[in-house]
């Protein structure tokens, strides 16, 4: 649906383009706030910590591939299930997913020119980097946490755990839940605020829906881990007795506090999947979502159940048998919403026309383990079942499965999906589909034998196990998969960064996507549409008289909010164009004010304080020139 | 799914008639010779329950899992071709299937296994009353190992536990440092070991015959070897282990022997170690006096050999590095008298 722009038109578009345009070179991305380019960087990013944490995994895999193996000492397979972890939950999948995904396509798919704070956008990038750099240092160090990523205390407490390894956890998860906050607030704002005039709330993408959800989720549930992990270092650093049942204090209110946190953060991780999902399934069958409404009503459901589940991670501590029964109820209950989805893509495809290209090879692989994940699901919310596969393989298979197969897979699959309109070239479809063979087999053969292993009674995190129990052919061939695994990912990897190159030319939309960011050039100018599109459907890019016109209008002038850097706000609930937003431009000072965060939390974790309260003060001095006037051009 | 509730005195439990059913069947045909610490190889009739729910729930997973990859299979093959089957394109028709499959089918599913594992099950995972068991073992969790004390008799030993089959025993379970967690899979449920807490689990088994048990939350460097073994006798042959037990360490005739017991109370081994009847009453690890009558050593690393002690005494880090032993600096000869003595311990 390429449109020539009549020379009128090419006026415009080049006023727009000297308006929008940041600085050249590397100085550009430093202080960019271009959603798009902050979303390339946390992509980035976040790959690197994939490919950190896909090697611990190795490591993890090849220590286990037979009985009584000294690839690693214990105290290095201790850090490395840490941080494989820690990187994949909060420095690889929601980076990637809010961060990438989130940045670089929210704004296009509601019709809006940047994220509603750009420059709170930066320093959410700014601090997500500075902080995973701080937990590397950790490792690189041979100081990296220890204590597994829910880090139950006592064992994390200063007595049985004295050097710095927990206070990197502690710090650097408080560090990371500033970025991540930040974050959920400009999504939820830019969502509500920002959406194209037309898209009320019954028209906006259910991709949008996944990401309001999960942006609220994120809200409520990061002030639990903050606070869990204040809590942990007072006691650590300054004798508190939170944590200490001998003084008082009590070890459960850790994983309280930690599962408060940690379930809802299981929706968080897998909602923006779903969301991809979403995305990708219409466009590759043809055909609407069926039950758009219960669908999106399903997702914020999944959020908003997912905050009354924690205790059913501790469901072998000891609780009344009352409390452990509401709990395995309420995680019932969550079957539904997720069962609603699950029928509603498969109905999708069953009734519409679906080619099988990449990227919904993925879905496909992602709704199949998301079937085996959930039904493993199920059985751990028999509570007497899970009180005897509580913390074994059986439990590492399951969210696997979850995790990986169901979270994961859609993140490969968006890679492959919206390539073509990053970078305005195609990615090989054969190569393509064998990465999909390889990492969907992998994936099987690593986590699949793990519910085997687990039934046979092998408990997680045990650096190495005897013979004879029925575990070791398990292991080897979960081990085995686990490279065949890495083939694959490498593979996807190989595929987009040649294709980056040597692909086709992808033009605006190769797929006959639905969603608005297919309308504007691959890759989209900075200021993502000339025009600001008007919407009347969940699925503007399928009512082509609505992209004509603002073609018409392109070239008449209307609509183009040329004369500064200007994007239009609508109301809350349809969308009706209120306001114009006068967007602040590229600054370095979301940079430096993140680096002072950083120097604040490593002065603390060295237990310089004096120091620390410079850093404060430096802190305050970047947020001076971040709102002072003359800075801002 | 059979269920007993009250405590049984039947020799033959009607539950164990029925265990030849298919689920028990395939188990068997799987895991044969490897079930010391499986799930799917039971012993009492709490575990057998359990393992019982697994097979059913695995039975209808399979079954929503082959209908779920069925549709799936079936838009393959229709992929050519909008709509369903005799219904068209009617977008009524897969809504429907949506509250269908999404929410009718679950509902009904779910209410059935909560109300049969979490209603009726759970009455016999959850901690005994006192007044239905018939003993009770405070089992106390270590890095890394496990104290095991008869209280009322004065037996203390450790990672091995010695029940009575067809007794409902209550095990109190706590700790004496982090969070471990007791896990014996054949017999039952796992509970966790929580400072400041009291937790306990019925353990019961009704065959004779030893059970292997793991800590099953994550503990520290050692994790990995903190086992420990349940061994199910017939009565008498319980009562004549437990008097054993109760009884003080034998003073030791041979020379070497006593020579051994010199240098274990001239050094450090008696600041850690009890051995009843003797100046030994340290607290740290493990009891010793009946040492010679466990089968293994360093919660279940290693056989309870001389050979093998005799390498655990003389260089205890490079066998379980971290644990709490330091090496002693004990000449070949010291190390040997050692084994010599601790060998009298029966």
């Amino acid at each position: 649906m390429a449109t020539v722009v009549g020379p009128r038109g090419q006026q415009h578009v080049d006023r727009l383009d000297r308006v929008w345009t940041e600085r050249p070179g590397l100085l550009g991305w430093l202080t960019t706030t271009d959603h798009k380019r902050i979303g390339i960087l946390y992509f980035f990013t976040a790959l690197a910590f994939f490919g950190a944490g896909g090697v611990e995994a190795l490591l993890i895999r090849t220590q286990l591939i037979g009985p009584n193996n000294h690839v690693l000492s214990p105290a290095v397979y201790d850090q490395m299930f840490t941080m494989h972890g820690i990187t994949m939950i909060f420095l690889f999948v929601i980076p990637m997913t809010t961060g990438a995904f989130g940045n670089y396509l929210l704004p296009l798919m509601i019709g809006a020119r940047d994220m509603a704070f750009p420059r709170m956008n930066a320093l959410s990038y700014w601090i997500y980097l500075c902080s995973g750099i701080f937990m590397y240092v950790a490792l690189v160090t041979g100081h990296a946490p220890n204590a597994g990523w829910f880090d139950y205390v006592p064992l994390a407490s200063k007595q049985y755990d004295p050097g710095t390894n927990i206070d990197f956890y502690g710090y650097g998860l408080i560090f990371n839940g500033i970025a991540s906050t930040a974050a959920s607030i400009n999504f939820i704002v830019t969502i509500f605020k920002l959406r194209a005039p037309g898209m009320s709330l019954n028209r906006m993408p259910l991709f949008c829906y996944a990401f309001l959800a999960v942006a609220f989720a994120l809200l409520f549930a990061l002030p639990s881990l903050s606070v869990a992990a204040l809590f942990l270092e007072l006691d650590r650093q300054l004798g508190f007795h939170f944590y200490d049942a001998a003084q008082g204090g009590d070890p459960l209110l850790w994983q309280n506090l930690f599962w408060i946190f940690g379930h809802p953060e299981v929706y968080i991780i897998i909602l923006p999947a779903f969301g991809i999902a979403t995305a990708i399934i219409p466009t590759f069958t043809h055909r609407k979502m069926v039950f758009f409404p219960l669908v999106a009503l399903a997702e914020i459901l999944v959020a908003f159940l997912g905050f009354g589940v924690w205790a059913h991670h501790m469901f072998t501590v000891g609780f009344a048998t009352l409390t452990t029964v509401y709990f395995a109820a309420a995680s019932l209950i969550i079957v539904i919403p997720s069962a609603i989805q699950l029928f509603a893509w498969i109905a999708t495809i069953l009734t519409g026309t679906p080619v099988f290209k990449t990227p919904m090879l993925f879905i496909i692989g992602f709704i199949v383990y998301f079937i085996i994940g959930g039904l493993s699901g199920i059985t751990v919310a028999a509570i007497p079942f899970d009180q005897q596969v509580h913390d074994s393989y059986y439990i590492v298979a399951h969210f696997h499965f979850v995790i990986f197969g169901a979270a994961v897979f859609p993140i490969l699959g968006g890679m492959y999906f919206w390539f073509p309109k990053v970078t305005g070239r195609m990615y090989h479809e054969g190569v393509g589909k064998l990465s999909f063979w390889l990492t969907f087999i992998g994936t099987l053969v690593t986590f699949f034998p793990m519910h085997i292993v687990g039934l046979l009674g092998m408990p997680r995190r045990d650096y190495t196990y005897p013979p004879g129990l029925g575990w070791s052919l398990l292991n080897l061939i979960e081990s085995l998969g686990s490279y065949l695994l890495a083939i694959g990912l490498v593979m996807i990897v190989a595929n987009l960064f040649v294709s980056r190159f040597r692909g086709a030319p992808a033009g605006n939309d190769p797929f006959g996507g639905d969603t608005l960011e297919w309308s504007t050039t691959s890759p989209p100018p900075a200021y993502n549409y000339p025009v600001i599109p008007t919407v009347t459907s969940p699925y503007p890019m399928w009512d082509s008289d609505d992209r004509e016109r603002d073609n018409r209008r392109l070239d008449r002038g209307e609509g183009l909010l040329e004369l500064g850097h200007e994007t239009p706000a609508s109301t809350v609930q349809d969308a009706v164009a209120d306001e114009i937003l006068s967007m602040p431009s590229h600054s370095i000072w979301p940079m430096a004010s993140a680096f002072t965060m950083a120097g604040i939390f490593a002065m603390l974790l060295l237990g310089h304080y004096l120091i620390a309260l410079g850093f404060l003060g430096a802190g305050g001095l970047t947020l001076v020139g971040w709102h002072h006037k003359g800075a801002m051009a | 799914l059979h269920v007993t509730s009250k405590p049984r005195v039947r020799r033959r439990p009607l539950w164990r008639q029925r265990a030849a059913g298919a689920g028990s069947l395939v188990t068997g045909l799987l895991l044969a010779g490897c079930g010391k610490q499986s799930i799917l190889s039971t012993r009492s009739p709490q575990a057998h329950n359990i393992m019982l729910l697994w097979w059913w729930m695995l039975g209808a997973a399979v079954i929503v899992f082959l209908g779920a990859a069925g549709l799936l299979v079936l838009a393959w093959f229709r992929r050519g071709t909008a709509g369903l089957p005799f219904f068209g394109e009617r977008e009524s028709v897969p809504e429907a299937m949506v509250v269908l499959f999404g929410v009718a089918v679950p509902v009904v599913a779910l209410v059935a296994l909560f109300g049969i594992s979490n209603v009726y099950l759970i009455k016999q995972t959850s901690p005994p009353d006192p007044r239905t068991t018939a003993l009770t073992i405070d089992v106390i969790g270590h890095q890394w190992w496990w104290e095991v004390r008869y209280p009322g008799t004065g037996a203390v030993t450790a990672n091995e536990i010695h029940i009575p089959i067809d007794t409902r025993v209550n095990v109190v379970a706590t700790t004496a440092d982090v969070i471990h967690s007791f896990w014996v899979p054949a017999l039952n449920r796992k509970i966790d070991m929580i400072p400041g807490r009291q937790n306990r689990v019925l353990m019961y088994a009704s065959r004779a015959g030893e059970y292997r048990g793991q800590c099953s939350q994550f503990c520290g460097l050692q994790h990995a070897h903190m086992s420990m073994y349940v061994f199910a006798q017939r009565p008498a042959a319980y009562r004549a282990w437990l008097a054993n037990m109760a009884s003080p360490s034998r003073t030791p005739t041979a020379a070497g022997a006593q020579a051994g017991r010199a240098v274990f109370m001239s050094n450090q081994c008696a600041s850690c170690h009890t051995i009843a009847g003797t100046p030994a009453q340290g607290l740290v690890g493990p009891s010793l006096t009946h040492l010679a009558t466990r089968t293994t050593l360093a919660s279940v690393t290693i056989p309870d050999t001389p050979g093998e002690l005799a390498a655990w005494i003389a260089d205890p880090q490079a066998i379980k590095p971290g644990n709490r032993m330091p090496d002693l600096g004990l000449s070949r000869v010291q190390v040997n008298q050692v084994v010599a003595y601790l060998e009298t311990l029966r």
